[in-house]
């Protein structure tokens, strides 16, 4: 056989993939919607990575945010609403080979999804979570969601919601066994890329909160902080994320921030201006759910038989002059 | 057998002590060893239980459990015990009234003889120690107990058990059960060899002492009732010739998902469904499996069904208002078509309801609690045995169409035991491979047969199969899809699968009398009793057949045959139906029990129903006097 054909047959089976090759239906979300950066972030995500399509899983609850397995040409799961994670974590259990990545809504994950959300950290799955913060429940038309800001106006609170938004950055990082937390902006596609990019390399769930514009219904929610990169305070660390030369030139507060430093980490998840654009926190070493489970065994009909034969004997009556095997 | 078990010890066998006493043949008997929890009575009888098994005998055990986990001392609710139903032939159900009951204390006693749970007559071995309690109160209720008791007709023996236990062990609270198992041996001509060997089994994990001791105090037990009682019976065995195993209900659940070759079961813990959890946790993992304790249920079903979409069928195991909690989920499953077990077993009412007793409650919930048109398959365990084969036949269907499969088990089967033969292991007994084959060019995800509604699925990992699953409404391509004739199609599939499995089924095995004057229609753990119930009634000559339906959804075909071949047709149920009778209840406004429901509206026959509610077993006696009264109609 020739080098070159060698060379061919190598060719032949690396599968390399394009951009179309992630590219699932249209999107229908509204224009401007910052869910379409996000949809963009992650098949550059996917195709500079090369994943698998067939090895490679979205899956989300219920709302706008949750179309975006729609769009990928990978395996999807659009599951029901708050149950994203629950669902991400069965699949990993089941198949800890398979890439998964999760997409949920502020109401999704912080509302009828909080339970699973704060569990999901303490299991510390291998798997990237974005949660498409847009302050809003987009889908159902405008109620007010846990990270709505106060006095905002919807369809639920007419007179301006009463209560004060919860923050899902001092929340992760106040749980046992976070692992991964970092907060982009849809409208920073280049660190949305890059903070995506290292979630999806950290060894253990990634949680990125990503504040998504929603021009349907807060059209000029995030106007302060696309008109003034002052407000936006950029985290760098060889560790963490660092803006290309052109965009640091733009965002020019910007603050060095070891992300192995869990009680400073807590401290800027608690800016409300700036707000962090980052990665916050980063423990390599958080032991994963699937491994302490070890997860993905291989189970030939004689292991499960030799199993299922030794319990059968600790309630077997034998028959008399018939002994019971040796223990 | 360890030798340090074994030598220097009385060999008393059935017969060989020296007594002359009368030694009485019975067919059957029902015992009840009652306690405060923590002293032990449920270990004493699951004992008895297996002892008798081992001599041959049929047996049944049900549990008697305090809803609290320690309720007060010597009180009337808090009787904790086992009931042991021990027969010449296989025994099915927990029998009637008891013949001979144990009782550490007058109050626990006090509280089964108001539940009606003795026999006119009934033999009772009363702890005496409390007779001179220097409590004065104490002491009074005890002698005005035994006396009234003894007044009523109850044969009363008081045992000094504490003071017979003290001369062995320091602490008698912790030996009187395994005293009280020697004495029990000695009445029934058991084998005490055999009470030895359930002994070093019992306490196989702890110490050679603890094991010693236990076995001085049965060997104590035997000889004391040797000595001062005039009770000698024996209930003659079958000899076994084939190795039978005996489990409880939920032991056998959990050993059906390790045959069935499923990898994960993921649940939340409920009364009375978490033993089968506990039990699997401890086995499951040994052969590579997982049990995963979620945070809720509602987690536990989503990740079951995640683990089902990307993997091989999973199950997920709970009770009643867990089973609440996962129906949106199961909607999902069967909206995605994603195979799925649920394993629910039954107890009584919401919140903590009645955690710890039996009640056929949720049929409908397993059948209409989802939202929507939620079409999946219905089963029903009726013996432990069934148990088993139950989760093997359940895996196999959900991941053949592709459906949720509900498996109604209830408290009653999760803690009665009962032998059945020893399965023998099958490799059709598992899941196949999970596979990972690039999926031909041009197949579509829901590509729905039209004549079956079935579909093949696609997993995660196939090649060329890559789709996103979606609750939404969707077409074969799983786009989601509003038009309506798409709608109509994915309904029609989904629904016509029940029907394609529903050919395959035989019209149940009718019991008794093939046709007469009344058929008896049940489900789940009641068969034993109905069949002990027509069996007592044909004896008398009346013309009475039974049927029970382990498939609820889809139903067999035939039954409406079979029904029409009795001049009535009556459920029995172990749940809520309206008295005719109350001064309000008509035939416009009379809610029936949840099979009688069904039943009606799928055959248009007017079938009654006799249903109890009493939070627990029902009796072949009770079911006896309620088909006659049926019959006298
Ligand atoms: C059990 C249940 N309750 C309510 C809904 C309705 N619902 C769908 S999406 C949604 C909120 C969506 O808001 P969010 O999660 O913030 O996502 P967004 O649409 O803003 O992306 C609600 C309440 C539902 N689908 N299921
Ligand atoms: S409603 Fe808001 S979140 Fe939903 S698609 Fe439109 S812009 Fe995006």
């Amino acid at each position: 056989m020739t080098l070159e054909a060698t060379d061919c047959l190598v060719k032949l089976y690396e599968e390399h993939h394009n951009l179309e090759d992630y590219q699932g239906g249209v999107p229908r979300w509204c224009t401007g919607c910052g869910d379409s950066g996000i949809l963009t972030a992650v098949q550059r995500l996917c195709r500079d990575n090369d994943l698998a399509p067939e090895r490679t899983v979205f899956v989300s609850g219920i709302g706008c945010s949750s179309r975006l397995p729609h769009y990928m040409k990978t395996y999807g799961f659009h599951g029901i609403h708050g149950r994203a994670l629950p669902v991400a974590e069965g699949i990993k259990l089941a198949r800890p080979d398979l890439d998964v990545f999760v997409s949920t809504g502020d109401g999704d994950c912080c509302s009828i999804g909080a339970a699973h959300w704060i569990h999901a950290i303490r299991y510390n799955m291998n798997m990237v979570v974005m949660l498409h913060d847009n302050h809003v429940y987009g889908l159902t038309k405008k109620q007010a969601s846990p990270t709505s800001p106060l006095g905002f106006k919807s369809n639920t609170t007419p007179r301006g919601s009463t209560l004060l938004p919860l923050n899902p950055l001092t929340v992760t990082l106040g749980v046992q066994n976070v692992s991964f937390v970092a907060q982009a902006v849809d409208w920073i596609p280049e660190l949305l890329y890059e903070i995506l990019a290292a979630a999806y390399k950290h060894k253990g769930l990634s949680f990125v909160r990503i504040l998504q514009r929603c021009p349907q219904y807060l059209p000029k929610m995030f106007d302060p902080w696309l008109q003034d990169p002052q407000k936006s305070l950029i985290l760098t660390h060889d560790r963490g994320v660092r803006p290309s030369a052109g965009l640091a030139k733009i965002y020019r507060n910007q603050q060095e921030h070891d992300p192995s430093d869990i009680n400073r980490a807590r401290e800027i998840a608690s800016l409300e201006d700036p707000i962090p654009v980052g990665i916050l926190y980063q423990n390599p070493d958080v032991p994963r759910y699937e491994e302490l489970r070890n997860a993905g065994q291989l189970r030939t009909a004689d292991y499960i038989k030799a199993g299922l034969e030794a319990e059968f004997d600790k309630f077997t009556i034998w028959p008399d002059g018939h002994d019971a095997p040796a223990a | 057998m360890n030798e340090v078990l074994t030598s220097d010890r009385p060999k008393a066998r059935a017969g060989e002590a020296a007594s002359a006493k009368k030694v009485v043949t019975l067919d059957e008997t029902v015992v009840e060893i009652i306690s405060d929890s923590g002293e032990g009575a449920q270990r004493c009888g699951q004992s008895l239980g297996a002892i008798a098994a081992k001599s041959g005998n049929g047996v049944w055990t049900v549990e008697i459990i305090p809803a609290e986990i320690q309720p007060p001392a010597r009180s009337v609710a808090g009787a904790s015990g086992n009931r042991i139903r021990i027969g010449s032939h296989r025994i099915t159900n927990g029998g009637d009234e008891a013949d001979l009951v144990v009782a550490f204390n007058e109050q626990v006693l006090l509280g089964r003889v108001r539940a009606g749970e003795l026999k006119p007559g009934c033999i009772i071995l009363l702890e005496s120690m409390w007779r001179t309690n220097r409590n004065a109160a104490i002491a009074e209720s005890y002698v005005s107990t035994h006396d009234q008791l003894v007044k009523a007709g109850y044969r009363v023996y008081e045992v000094p058990l504490e003071l017979e236990c003290r001369k062995l062990v320091k602490d008698p609270r912790k030996g009187k059960n395994m005293f009280v198992l020697g004495m029990l041996c000695s009445i029934y001509s058991l084998d005490l060899e055999l009470g030895r060997e359930q002994i070093a089994i019992a306490f196989g994990k702890k110490d050679h002492k603890v094991i010693e001791s236990n076995t001085a105090l049965l060997e104590a037990g035997f000889a004391w009732a040797e000595a001062n009682l005039d009770l000698k019976y024996e209930i003659p065995g079958v000899p076994v010739t084939a190795p039978r195993m005996v489990m409880n209900g939920n032991t056998a659940l959990a050993l059906g998902v390790l045959a069935s070759g499923m990898d994960i079961c993921a649940m939340y813990p409920i009364t009375p469904a978490t033993s089968a959890s506990h039990y699997l946790s401890d086995c499951f993992e040994k052969v590579g499996g997982i049990v995963h304790q979620a945070e809720d249920e509602i987690s536990a079903c989503a990740f079951a069904v995640g683990a089902s979409y990307a993997s091989k069928c999973t199950v997920t195991i709970t009770s009643g208002p867990g089973l609440s909690l996962k129906q949106e989920a199961i909607g999902l499953a069967v909206m995605a078509e994603i195979p799925l077990v649920v394993i629910n077993v039954q107890r009584g009412g919401p919140s903590t309801g009645q955690p710890t007793k039996p009640e056929q409650g949720d049929l409908f919930a397993a059948m209409f609690g989802s939202h929507g048109d939620a079409p999946k398959i219905i089963m029903a365990t009726s013996t432990i045995e069934d148990c088993f084969y139950s989760v093997i036949t359940a895996r196999k269907l959900a991941e053949t169409f592709n459906m949720v499969v509900v498996i109604l088990s209830d408290a009653n089967l999760a803690t009665a035991q009962q032998p059945f033969p020893r399965p023998t292991f099958s490799e059709d007994w598992l899941a196949p491979p999970l596979d990972q084959a690039p999926v031909p060019a041009g197949a579509r995800p829901y590509d729905w047969d039209p004549v079956t509604g079935l579909k093949r699925r696609f997993i995660p990992g196939q090649p060329g199969g890559m789709y996103t699953l979606t609750g939404l409404a969707h077409d074969r391509d799983s786009h989601v899809a509003y038009d309506p004739a798409v709608n109509e199609e994915s309904h029609r599939s989904r629904s016509l699968k029940l029907a394609a499995f529903q050919r395959t089924l035989k019209p149940p095995a009718v019991f008794g009398d093939t046709e007469g004057d009344l058929l008896v229609v049940g489900w789940g753990s009641t068969k034993g009793a109905i069949e002990e119930a027509v069996t007592r009634l044909r004896a008398e000559g009346r013309k009475v057949g039974s049927i029970h339906l382990q498939f609820i959804q889809p139903m067999a075909s035939g039954i409406k045959e079979i029904m029409q071949r009795y001049k009535k047709v009556m459920t029995v149920e172990n749940n809520w139906s309206d008295d005719p009778k109350d001064e309000i209840i008509n035939e416009d406004n009379r809610r029936y029990g949840q099979l009688a429901f069904i039943l009606r509206s799928r055959f248009l026959i007017d079938i009654d129903c006799w249903t109890e509610d009493r939070a627990r077993p029902i009796k072949p006696g009770t079911i006896v006097a309620a088909l006659r009264a049926k019959l006298a109609q």
